[in-house]
């Protein structure tokens, strides 16, 4: 099966249905294709494209209508049409070696695999066997007709004798060729017992064959479960550039659709490749058996009826392309439209957009036609070819039997062979494309099994038996891209208890500074120390434990508020989880919820207001008590009036405990215990805001910046350093109001 | 409501449809046919040793081959056709009515469901009739035409037909019924398995930070068990359909023989009827086999076309005015009267008795906290929504009985979340007016601070820009939408929070720049900042759907106690740290 009939026949890889590189995809894209809040109608999880999307449906379909009959052996030659031209030709880099370690991980299984292997072939023998075995019960039919004809204790040899001499030659040879009791009609007992024989084959071979079925869907999906934990159990091992690195959008697909790919081929295709084969030896084996002229007039359609399919498929392929070319672009277009509405109805181009939408619709019908009339002529072409071949067994055949060459019986089970033997080639034909999809998916996913986990953590860790809180950087170098130098020999103490803010522009890589804290990364060089022991000879969970963070962003999980509160100590009690919540302004609003903390988050939360969420991660970060706090941009983009509350909560969280804070508005980390100004990965001034101000630097110069505006609000994205807006005697006239 | 799309789509397809069941027809009773001529093979040909007869039944037998191929192949055709028009009728016409779609309609289905709607939900359904055309309807051909011939075979044994063909549907829908649920709740547990895997992803820190990848994977493991559990269910069931219908069909064939054998000694039948009828029963066997699969895709194309249906039996909220005012008689001019908007069956109004008058060359702001009705009221002026009571009246009109083309042609809309789309800068800039020169176009990227930025890209103002505008920042993403607004020239600006991006400098540079090309335009700001709204002629104070306050800042920091709170709330956040 390696070289499969559409080997290298199509150079579509690019038009990858599983989404890592699609069309016209990108960020937003994924963002409102994974949160498509009804895809109940849809296969796929996240429609990274709309390639996917016709894929999808396509192999939903061939799913829901072929599966299954496509694996009956024809009495109707050629497999229902979709298959094989319907599914997308996705192209592995390397088909052999990835399609290896794909069956090696099965081998765990060996035993029942080795079983199955068994069963397999056992019950394809006995169904192979079965015609033949029916030929016999019409050759017994047969011969009691032609026998009760003929004059009774007369015997054989003499009627031949007399039909040769008569001038009957024909009916001569016929009867040479059989085993005629002349006088006797059919014989019954003889009939029952082969009757009985068949079905005890047929029974037997479906038992074999369902409990054959029954094992290898255990080995599947317990296989794809191994697959499935091991990736889940790689993404906790794999360090955090991993994840910068690529759009979590791509890592999602390889740990989803892929994997549910791999899932599907497997299931669909092992089964059906293994019964296939053997079907194709078994059935060639007795065609030749009862007549090898017959089996090489058969095996003639064999090569034109793989080369009709491959046409077939190939030119469909093409059409497939383009069909799922123009469903992703008119996708696009509708997403578009749908998306921007308003924009489309007040700039009135209503009109321009639906005539752009049917332009496009009816390329697409035109190429969906296409696609959809050339890959339907497959099964019309190989029952014709079926039908041929038929024809040719009858005519043959029957001159065969005429000539006492052979007997009824056995043209007999010759036609359903010769339509049986089609049927696997069919087959074989079409799981080409599925079983090169599943191998191009676990190929993405070994990408990912194989990349490069962060280092382990140390033999014998080192452990802090009494915190506080003391962080020492000793000449700290980092860098993201080896050419970008970011933090340069950065040293800097944090007392226990202290405050410590940074302050700076955007990417001056203040919050790099936490995140090497956390060991998020790895140094290039220095070292970082924890009262006192260097953070890389600890285990990263016992580092971790020791530092709450909270982040700007403000992820939760879907579950309830209760129990994301309590993810930032699982074992906490009810009373303890309500005293975070009070501490951080959590309970407030909840007592609001008509369900209380049992409120459950959605993914998009949007049944809690942005604020609110922030105040959900700092209440999960004051329950996990640690003795080292990390502060990074925590409000951000928060209504002015919930941002009071977030600042007290914080405030309540950060007493007594060694605190870093990034901040934008230096206003809130005035009375930090030391404030550390970055810029350009380092640290240019330090010292507490009194002090930096005195000094008449870098500080200085933000906070003037900063402090003449009248509002607070400043968005990173826009203005890497606050500016000047509305001038200071507004704000102070503001004040004057108020206060007078 | 499968029915009545398909009933209402397929009308303009009669002819192309009845050729299909006409080209089914033949095809099938040529194939039914073949062994029929088998049967005289054997009958006559054989039997009596004729070869020449054998020679000529094979010459026949191919030119019914011949005419099978020739009408399945015809057939596939005008079914293929028929079944892309028809998906593409249904596209557009979801499309179209989408179009006329107010944003309420927009809202209440989602973009996303209105997205999905019109293209996999149609996709579903158009599946279906392809799947129709190709087999389904050739199934009762088949099988109708199976029992005739098999009767014309042989009468005595057709009671096995009746007793193999309930068998195997009672088998195969037993176990499709058993399947179908399964199915379903497997996907909903690759659902939840993938869920926990995107928050793994997503929340990839928190996890890490938190030292939870010990909770992650039990929540993992326990939601991959269930998987596999599920998947394993329908998997052995899937196991037991083969097996089972080969059992079917193979007992069938040696009933045939078996009872066809006493028949044929007493004289009641020939061999060749025999081998015939096997065929024949195999025939309508494996038809009404296709025919239950077939079945299984009816309910979700069922729920798919009723979503469509949704759809297409929703009339828009906002309807255009039947006897459209083409003139208006003052310029720049908007006046909300006593505005009420609810949405309908919601409890309260989002929206209570708003008046308030807009002249030209004024500045009206709007403020107050979110969910206050900000976006709902600037919604109402382009007729996104329509009032529930009152009246929205732009130059002296009601926008209700302008003429729509008209009203929007006043209106410069920056939405809150700024939507560009897929194309270069130009093309999105000249969204609003295509015929706008270059010269224009810098001008308002000037006005929009956005000059600075677009100079700097190599393409300038041919850079292509991705679909929603993702390839640029939010702030950037403002400032061109701003721009798009401007090279209208329209005489009603509407920006809703359209300035929470910028920082406050540019916030500042923007409006002064502003103020020259809106000298004779009505502005409404929607605004967080109280810094952008200050010098606003009227700043009006929206709480809870109502105002609560009309008027110059300085009044209002002594009139209005939430104005007075929220310029508090945003000066004080310093000072509580």
């Amino acid at each position: 099966m390696s070289t499969t009939p559409n080997g290298n026949a199509t150079p579509n890889g690019s038009a990858t249905p599983n989404g890592s590189a699609t069309p016209n995809g990108n960020g937003h894209r994924d963002s409102t294709g994974g949160k498509m809040s009804d895809r109940s109608a849809g296969n796929g999880t996240a429609p990274t494209a709309g390639a996917k999307q016709a894929g999808a449906t396509q192999a939903g379909a061939a799913q829901a209508g072929a599966a299954v009959p496509s694996r009956l052996p024809g009495r109707r030659p050629g497999g229902p049409p979709w298959m094989g031209a319907g599914m997308p030709a996705e192209k592995s880099m390397n088909f052999g070696p990835s399609a290896r370690r794909l069956i090696g991980r099965l081998s765990p299984y060996r035993l029942e695999l080795l079983v199955v292997i068994t069963l397999a072939i056992v019950s394809v023998g006995l169904s192979v066997i079965g015609p033949k075995i029916l030929g016999r019960a019409t050759d017994v039919i047969f011969s009691g007709i032609i026998g009760k004809q003929l004059p009774a204790g007369v015997p054989l040899d003499q009627i031949i004798a007399q039909a040769r001499a008569s001038g009957n030659g024909g009916f001569a040879n016929l009867l040479s060729g059989m085993k005629v009791v002349p006088g006797a009609g059919i014989d019954f007992t003889r009939l029952s017992h082969i009757l009985a024989l068949a079905m005890l084959v047929y029974v037997g071979s479906s038992l074999l064959s369902w409990w054959q079925g029954y094992i290898l869907t255990g080995v599947v999906q317990r296989a794809v479960m191994k697959l499935r934990s091991d990736v889940e159990d790689k993404l906790n091992r794999l360090p955090l550039p991993y994840f910068d690195r690529q759009p979590r959008g791509e890592v999602l697909s390889r740990v989803t659709n892929d994997i549910d790919n791999i899932a599907q081929s497997l299931q669909q295709t092992l089964s059906q490749l293994l019964t296939s084969l053997l079907m194709v030896v078994g059935v060639l084996v007795l065609m030749f058996v009862i007549s090898w002229e017959l089996a090489l007039i058969a095996l003639v359609i064999v090569p034109v009826s793989i080369i009709t399919t491959q046409r077939i498929a190939k030119r469909s392929q093409k059409q497939f392309v383009a069909q799922w070319a123009h469903t992703g672009a008119l996708n696009g277009q509708i997403e578009e439209a749908f998306t921007g509405h308003e924009v489309v109805k007040v700039f009135g181009r209503q009109r321009e957009v639906e005539d752009a939408f049917v332009a496009k619709n009816d390329e697409l019908f035109k190429a969906s036609f296409g696609a959809q009339f050339v890959s339907g002529t497959i099964m019309p072409a190989m029952m014709f070819l079926g039908n041929l071949s038929y024809v040719a067994v009858a005519v043959v055949g029957g001159l065969r039997v005429a000539s006492g060459a052979m007997t009824l019986g056995d043209v007999q089970a010759f036609i359903q062979y010769s339509r049986q033997f089609t049927q696997p080639l069919t087959q074989l034909a079409s799981m080409a494309n599925l079983l090169q999809s599943g191998v191009a998916s676990a190929e993405r996913v070994f990408a990912l099994l194989d990349a490069e986990e962060q280092s382990p953590d140390p033999q014998r860790p080192v452990t802090v038996s009494d915190p506080h809180g003391r962080v020492e950087f000793e000449h700290v170098s980092f860098r993201y891209e080896p050419d970008k130098p970011l933090i340069d020999d950065l040293s800097l103490v944090a007392e226990p208890g202290h405050t410590v803010a940074i302050v700076g522009p955007t990417g001056a890589g203040k919050t790099t500074l936490v995140n090497l804290i956390m060991r998020f990364y790895e140094l290039d060089s220095g070292r970082i120390t924890l009262d006192g022991v260097d953070i890389t000879t600890m285990r990263r969970d016992t580092l971790r434990d020791e530092i709450g963070m909270v982040l700007q962003d403000t992820w939760l999980f879907g579950g309830t508020i209760r129990e994301n509160i309590a993810y930032g100590d699982p074992g906490a009690s009810e009373e303890r989880i309500l005293e975070a919540a009070r501490a951080t302004f959590v309970d407030r609003f909840v007592r609001s919820l008509p369900d209380g903390y049992d409120t459950v988050i959605d993914e998009e939360g949007s049944n809690v207001s942005a604020g609110e969420r922030q105040l959900i991660t700092i209440a999960r970060a004051f329950l996990s008590n640690p003795s080292l706090l990390i502060l990074d941009e925590a409000t951000s983009s928060v209504d002015t009036r919930t941002e009071v509350l977030l600042q007290r909560a914080m405030a309540a969280l950060r007493s007594d405990r060694t605190s870093f804070v990034i901040a934008h508005r230096l206003s809130t980390i005035r009375d930090a215990d030391l404030i550390l100004v970055m810029e350009h990965g380092q640290i240019v001034e330090q010292g507490t805001h009194d002090e930096l101000l005195a000094a008449e630097g870098a500080y200085h110069r933000l906070y003037h910046a900063q402090f003449t505006a009248a509002a607070v609000d400043v968005d990173e994205e826009a203005a890497p350093s606050p500016m000047a807006g509305a001038g200071a005697g507004a704000r102070a006239a503001m004040i004057a109001r108020q206060r007078g | 409501m499968l029915l009545s799309l398909l009933r209402t789509h397929l009308r303009p397809y009669t002819r192309p449809m009845l050729l299909v069941v006409l080209l089914q027809l033949i095809g099938t009773i040529a194939s039914l046919y073949l062994p029929s001529l088998n049967a005289d093979i054997i009958d006559k040909g054989i039997a009596k040793g004729d070869t020449g007869y054998i020679l000529t039944t094979g010459g026949w037998m191919l030119t019914v081959t011949l005419l099978q191929v020739v009408c399945s192949i015809a057939a596939v055709y005008f079914g293929a056709r028929t079944a892309m028009s028809f998906g593409r009728d249904v596209r557009r016409a979801v499309f179209h009515r989408v179009g006329e779609f107010s944003s309420r309609e927009v809202a209440k289905f989602g973009a996303p469901s209105l997205i999905t709607r019109n293209t996999n939900d149609v996709q579903q359904v158009q599946m279906l009739v392809v799947m129709t055309f190709t087999l389904l309807v050739a199934a009762p051909i088949m099988m109708v035409g199976g029992v005739i011939m098999a009767l014309r075979q042989d009468v005595g044994l057709s009671w096995l037909m009746l007793v193999s063909v309930p068998a195997l549907m009672i088998a195969v829908g037993l176990i499709v019924r058993k399947m179908v649920p399964g199915f379903r709740q497997m996907q909903t547990r690759i659902d939840s398995v993938n869920r926990v895997l995107r928050e793994q992803i997503s929340g990839i820190r928190v996890v890490r930070a938190f030292v939870r990848e010990p909770y992650e994977t039990k929540r993992f493991d326990v939601a991959n068990a269930d998987l596999t559990n599920a998947a394993l269910r329908v998997g052995r069931l899937m196991a037991l359909i083969f097996p089972t219908v080969m059992l079917i069909l193979n007992a069938s064939s040696v009933a045939v023989l078996w009872f066809g054998a006493s028949r044929i000694d007493a004289g009641q039948m020939q061999i060749g009827a025999l081998t015939a009828f096997l065929t024949y029963l195999m025939q309508i066997l494996m038809s009404v086999m296709m025919a239950t699969f077939m079945l299984v895709m009816l309910p979700r194309a069922a729920v798919c076309a009723e979503r469509i249906q949704e759809v297409l039996g929703t009339q828009s909220s906002v309807a255009p005015p039947a006897a459209p005012v083409t003139e208006c008689q003052t310029r720049a001019e908007l006046e909300l009267h006593d505005v009420t908007f609810q949405y309908p069956g919601a409890a309260a109004p989002v929206l209570r008795n708003i008046s308030f008058r807009a002249g030209p060359g004024t500045t009206t702001a709007i403020i107050g906290s979110t969910g206050a009705g900000k976006t709902t009221l600037i919604s109402l002026v382009p007729r996104l929504f329509d009032v529930t009571g009152g009246s929205v009246s732009v130059d002296g009109v009601d926008v209700r009985e302008l003429e729509p083309d008209l009203l929007w042609e006043r209106i410069g809309l920056v939405p809150q979340r700024p939507y560009l789309f897929t194309g270069t800068i130009a093309s999105n800039l000249r969204y609003g007016r295509p015929d706008a020169t270059d010269e224009e176009l810098w001008e308002a990227l000037e006005i929009a601070q956005a000059r600075d930025f677009v100079e700097e890209m190599p393409e300038g103002l041919e850079a292509p820009i991705a679909q929603g505008g993702t390839n640029v920042s939010g702030g950037q993403r403002q400032r061109l939408a701003i721009a798009r607004a401007l090279v209208r020239r329209p005489e009603i600006y509407l920006f809703d929070d359209s300035f929470s991006a910028l920082d406050l400098g540019t916030d500042a540079r923007l409006r002064a720049a502003l103020r020259p090309v809106t000298a004779d335009a009505v502005v409404v700001i929607v605004a967080q900042r109280v810094s952008t709204i200050m010098n606003a002629d009227q700043i009006i104070v929206l709480d809870d759907g109502a105002v609560v306050g009309i008027g110059r800042h300085e009044e209002l920091l002594d009139t209005c106690p939430t104005y007075a709170e929220i310029v508090e709330s945003q000066l004080t956040v310093g000072a509580a740290a």
